[in-house]
């Protein structure tokens, strides 16, 4: 199989504009003779629905949630980035390019983040006339922030909660396409099997979680945006119904997975404190804009009040290896040095795992006020978590899993290798290269639904003929519920002794200490083989309460974890193969002296493509080159 | 700490429910009640039982998926706050703890302590958004909002949509929330032109899912996990009274 990123020939800044000229269209006439299948409603989901009904497509959206707005997109925190240049401080379409494809260490492709950059003035002009209540200057006029691995202020904010506000808007839009009748929203309802027939993707398999029936659909196209996979792991800043499966069974259906290695640690979590623990907390990444970070010099000092250790005794290391860009270093790159001082016996709290993110300065400096005014949520959600007063005392933060650059391959028009599958927002690989900067995540999903999806899928349906999808009695679609009726079945059965969480719990220690912030070939190789034999012990002694008629989350997350141990595998298998470092994938065999990430663009410069092969077989590994026409690929450098 | 928890048990909507008493392993304070209830359904699980139905997420406050009513308050002891932002130190070893789902008509229960919440979908589809096409929207700084209105905005908009206003009202009335969607677009320019049209629409919906009627006696206020103000409330009463008398 050849992999065909189908990018459009011609200047860098031009190609959008020619493509989608160049891109079939369908006449609106035609528009509502087609059904398209949009599963997930986070920014991704939400925003493509709505957009697609608005163009006349007739649209099914499932969502596995109780309703359309509380997809995981609610949780960001900090910002989404757009070239606006509003501060009149340097910025520009090429600048948010360049700082994209520089912070993904240029493992990503130039074309669809050029695009990205491009449509992200449009997203908020978008947000704006929905509604979405951004923050803003006294003269009325539109605030922004800085946030790590940029110069420039350029992300839109509100408040702490500007992924709520931004979904809230998708999903405003939604309702309208919902209640105009052009979109049909199916909520508690999980996609358990993607449909391929003749090659092309054409309809799902989906179970009602309140009454476990399962039920098939088909459509001309099916999109997902279904989020990350960071969960594998079981302990991360993640919803914790957040999950792979939609992804993975397509992939075991065809679909490509992208750099599946690729996986962000966030530097600015709150710090693990008990076994019982069920989720990290992100301390969002704006708290760098002001906050400073900092461990003792002496690790007799780890345990001491941090208030009481002189100004001489600590050591600021982000500012102190980063001079130019200081506390507001890229995450990979501040994870990273998080781990090192830590390493060294620096590291601060109880468990040592910890460093200090203070607020002493910007309090002197701004006025306790203003410091609550920017961060007051944070403060408040620290506050309830750790029962400590961070305008007194500074915050612990340690890193933690927070998002995945991998995902489903992609071409240019965010189609999937399977014609008729497109991937939106985290669930596919495109725009983060092996590292992401903050407040772009929720730049890309919107750019995917509102400004992308709209034109790349008319072009796929325009070659459909109207009315030829497909009918469900299908053999296909037969023999894809059947094999998830045997699935479910397969879970209940087990009927052992040890609970669905145990297994989560210890597949994510096996994926944190092997395939987490450091990895080597040992640890790798070493995971490769406890995660199939934890698998096995799995699938013998799981032990699934209730029905499947019924509603049971015992049996809804025994699926998920099931599909996280084959994704595990291949997380690894993938970080193996990628024998270098970048971003956030550091390989500790590949590092320069001062343990700076050392990439190999001779033999690495490229997305390995991972294709299913069967329960028995190996996937095989394909190889996408990445060709840098517009930036020279230097060394990430921030100090 | 160990505690007792009478928790209400019911299979699905039709079937009836009762209080059945568990008591916990011993637990570490600061667990979240959340990880509470995640250890007694462990334990219930090993021991060959159904574990506890239960809503929740984000487990940071923002989703609006946890519910729960906790010794007769929903979203527990805490002013502003969410149930899974409430931790076992504020209660004491050996008490007995009541949880309860939310009770509303309009909530009916689906299993245990999960409620259908349904009918907000509802009210948000009747009216609550600006229509504004993707791709029409004029440059972001045409339109300059001044901050006191963007930030009293905001604040309506904080709404997480959890239902615990409903569950909290004798009358079982979604004021609170309906308020909150109201007057975020009425205070922003953008929500001019459908300014009317929109507040009679979202409360007659209201009114159609058999939401009760507001008398005002703040309780929603007082369990918001978001602080959403009662000032709200009089706002939408006068957008209300605005599009009457101007025929929406
Ligand atoms: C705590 C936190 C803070 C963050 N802060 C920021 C920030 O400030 N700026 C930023 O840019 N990014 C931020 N991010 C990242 C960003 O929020 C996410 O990457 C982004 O919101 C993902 O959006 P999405 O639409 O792709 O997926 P999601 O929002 O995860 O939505 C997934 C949707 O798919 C549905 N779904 C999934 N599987 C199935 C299935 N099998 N069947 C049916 N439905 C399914 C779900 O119901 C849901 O509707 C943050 C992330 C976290 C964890
Ligand atoms: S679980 Fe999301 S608000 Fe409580």
């Amino acid at each position: 199989m050849k992999l065909q990123s189908n990018i459009p020939s011609g200047p860098l800044a031009q190609k959008w504009d020619k493509h989608r000229f160049e891109l079939k269209l369908v006449n609106p006439a035609n528009k509502r003779k087609y059904e398209v299948i949009v599963v997930g409603a986070g920014l991704a989901g939400a925003s493509a629905a709505a957009t697609l009904g608005e163009l006349g497509y007739r649209v099914k959206n499932f969502v596995y949630h109780d309703s359309p707005r509380r997809a995981h997109s609610i949780a960001a925190q900090g910002g989404i980035n757009a070239a606006k240049n509003y501060q009149n401080d340097g910025d520009s379409v090429y600048r948010l390019f360049y700082d994209t494809i520089k912070g993904g260490d240029f493992r990503a492709r130039e074309a669809n983040v050029y695009r990205l950059a491009q449509v992200s003035v449009n997203i908020v002009d978008q947000c704006v006339a929905q509604g979405v209540p951004f923050a803003r200057e006294y003269g009325g006029l539109l605030d922004n922030r800085s946030f790590g691995g940029a110069q420039v202020s350029r992300t839109f904010y509100a408040r702490g909660q500007t992924g709520q506000q931004l979904l809230l808007g998708a999903y405003s839009a939604l309702c309208k396409e919902i209640a105009a009748g052009s979109v049909q929203s199916f909520t508690h309802s999980e996609m358990l099997d993607l449909v391929v027939v003749d090659g092309q993707a054409k309809g799902i398999i989906v179970r009602d979680l309140i009454t476990g029936k399962i039920s098939r659909h088909s459509a001309d196209a099916v999109v997902l945006a279904t989020g990350g996979y960071g969960n594998v792991f079981n302990l991360s800043t993640y919803a914790r119904n957040s999950n792979a499966t939609a992804i993975w069974r397509a992939y075991k259906r065809g679909a490509c997975f992208g750099n599946p290695c690729y996986t962000q640690i966030h530097p600015t979590c709150i710090p693990v404190s008990g076994d019982y623990q069920s989720k990290l907390t992100l301390m969002s990444e704006s708290l760098r804009n002001d906050g400073r970070i900092w461990v003792p010099k002496k690790k007799e000092d780890c345990r001491k009040d941090p208030n009481s250790i002189p100004e001489e005794d600590r050591d600021y290391y982000l500012e102190r290896l980063y001079p130019s860009f200081g506390n507001l270093a890229p995450r990979d790159i501040s994870s990273r040095a998080a781990k090192r001082v830590c390493d060294e016996g620096r590291g601060v709290g109880e468990s040592g795992l910890g460093v200090y993110l203070d607020f002493a300065d910007a309090i002197k400096r701004l006025g306790e006020q203003k410091v609550r005014e920017r961060y007051g949520n944070l403060f408040d959600i620290y506050h309830e978590i750790t029962n400590e007063n961070a305008y007194r005392t500074p915050m612990r933060i340690f890193p933690a899993v927070h998002y995945t650059m991998g995902g489903l391959w992609v071409d240019y028009n965010l189609m999937s290798n399977l014609p008729g599958l497109f991937v939106l927002g985290e669930a596919n690989f495109s725009d983060h290269g092996a590292n992401r900067l903050g407040a772009s995540a929720l730049m890309q999903g919107l750019a995917d639904g509102y400004f992308v999806i709209p034109y790349t899928i008319g072009n796929y349906l325009a070659a459909q003929k109207p009315g030829s999808c497909p009918k469900t009695d299908h053999p296909a679609f037969k023999e894809a519920e059947e094999n998830v009726v045997g699935i479910i079945r397969r879970l209940l059965q087990a009927r052992g002794k040890r609970t669905v969480h145990s297994f989560h719990k210890e597949l994510g220690r096996i994926m944190w200490d092997h395939c987490g912030m450091a990895r080597n070939e040992a640890g790798l190789k070493r995971a490769l083989e406890l995660i199939p034999a934890l698998r096995e012990e799995f699938w013998h002694s799981v032990n699934v309460p209730g029905s499947e008629a019924d509603l049971n989350q015992s049996l809804e997350r025994a699926g998920r974890v099931a599909d996280y141990f084959e994704l595990a595998e291949l997380m690894c298998r993938d970080a193996l193969e990628r024998r270098e470092s970048c971003g956030g994938h550091f390989r500790e065999e590949f590092q320069f002296p001062d343990g700076e990430a050392k990439r190999d663009d001779e033999n690495f410069a490229h997305v390995a493509a991972w294709e299913y092969q069967g329960p028995d077989k190996p996937p095989v590994r394909h190889v996408e080159p990445l060709v840098y026409e517009e930036v020279k690929m230097t060394t990430r450098s921030y100090k | 700490m160990k505690v007792r928890l009478k928790i209400w048990r019911q299979p699905n909507a039709a079937a009836p429910g009762r209080f059945e008493t568990y008591d916990t392993p011993d637990l570490n304070p600061n667990m979240s009640f959340l990880e509470m209830l995640d250890v007694v359904n462990e334990d219930l699980t090993a021991r060959g039982q159904e574990p506890v139905a239960f809503d929740h997420d984000c487990r940071e406050g923002i989703c609006g998926t946890c519910s729960l009513v906790i010794n007769g308050k929903p979203h527990g002891p805490h002013r502003g706050v969410a149930t899974c932002q409430t931790y076992m130190r504020s209660f004491k070893d050996g008490d007995t703890i009541v949880v309860e789902p939310f009770r509303a008509r309009p909530f009916p229960v689906i299993k245990d302590l999960i409620v259908s919440r349904k009918a907000f979908d509802k009210i948000m589809q009747a009216g609550g958004f600006i229509s504004v096409r993707t791709g029409a929207a004029p440059d972001a700084n045409s339109l300059p909002v001044p901050k006191p209105a963007a930030d009293e905005a905001m604040d309506a908009a904080a709404c997480i949509g959890c239902g615990a206003c409903v569950a909290a009202c004798k009358n079982a009335s979604a004021m609170l929330f309906v308020s909150a969607k109201v007057s975020q677009f009425a205070l922003l320019p953008q929500g001019q032109p459908e300014r009317e049209r929109r507040v009679l629409r979202m409360v007659q919906a209201m009114d159609e899912a058999g939401f009760g009627a507001c008398t005002v006696t703040g309780s929603c206020e007082a369990v918001c996990p978001k602080n959403i103000s009662l000032d709200f409330i009089a706002r939408l009463n006068r957008e209300y009274a605005r599009a009457l008398l101007k025929g929406g």
